[in-house]
């Protein structure tokens, strides 16, 4: 892991992986609601950004739609929506040191385990015929998608059709 | 680069984790979750490309995983509107009427 050739795809990792990171722990640490969201896009622009280094163009791009555009401008409005008062909050010293050492030691044995794990160096650079690696990433996905996974296409249409309307009819003001 | 990959995936997910847990404000709970969904989508994608046997698969699962992550959104940004038109607050620590 830590003795790799430093090329293009490897510093542009490191890139956007600081990129992520960085927005991440923005995210955790600061004081307006707001700047939480924008630092959160920065993580969404990342995470594309390693989509295409991982030769899932298709997915970035749907990374920056839903995502980076989407998501974080209905949080934005959200935001608006609602009250957040500047007031300070009691600070809630226990829980929160319980939830550092939580998520802590939650990586604590993922990173294990991750060391551990004996990974066969297979498949890199679309050898083991990878479909998407060297021909259109989207047209194979379209393909897949029409064929092997049509029954869950249709239903995740359905899913998305059913929130949009209920969360309409919950946003909905309330009849007197 | 597997395990590069797996462990920026493992410590975005332990962040998000750890705002989940901590957070007061249920915007920034709601980021965290999102934030966790996209360390797994990492995963997938990385799978996709080098994991044992490269495939499609995992950029599929990934895309329906941003789909129903979207319709999570919405549905919990509707929620919390409607919550904060009936409470006037939008803390966690707040919402404990099945608690009581």
């Amino acid at each position: 892991m830590f003795n790799v050739e430093v090329n293009g795809p490897f510093v542009a990792f490191f890139v956007f992986a600081a990129i992520m990171i960085g927005g991440a722990v923005l995210m955790i640490s600061l004081e307006k609601v707001v700047h939480m969201v924008v630092s959160m896009a920065a993580v969404f622009l990342g995470l594309a950004g390693m989509y295409v280094l991982l030769d899932a163009e298709f997915a970035a791009f749907v990374q920056v739609l839903i995502y980076a555009g989407a998501v974080s401008i209905l949080m934005v409005f959200g935001i608006m929506m609602t009250k957040h008062n500047a007031a300070k909050e009691p600070v809630r010293p226990l829980h929160e040191t319980l939830a550092a050492v939580g998520a802590l030691s939650l990586f604590g044995l993922l990173f294990y385990a991750i060391r551990q794990t004996d990974i066969p160096e297979t498949g890199a650079a679309g050898a083991g015929g990878a479909p998407g690696a060297v021909t259109d990433n989207t047209l194979a996905i379209g393909e897949l998608l029409y064929t092997g996974y049509i029954v869950p296409f249709e239903l995740l249409s359905v899913l998305l059709t059913v929130a949009f309307i209920g969360a309409i009819s919950l946003a909905k003001k309330e009849a007197e | 680069m597997l395990p590069s990959y797996l462990t920026l995936a493992a410590i975005l997910f332990c962040i998000g984790l750890y705002g989940a847990l901590a957070k007061r404000n249920a915007i920034i709970v709601l980021l965290s979750l999102e934030l966790m969904l996209n360390a797994v989508n990492l995963n997938l994608i990385a799978f996709s490309k080098y994991g044992v046997v490269p495939s499609l698969t995992g950029q599929i699962f990934s895309v329906f995983t941003i789909t129903v992550a979207a319709a999570e959104a919405a549905v919990a940004v509707a929620v919390l509107i409607a919550l904060f038109r009936a409470r006037g607050t939008v803390d966690v620590e707040h919402m404990n009427a099945m608690r009581r």
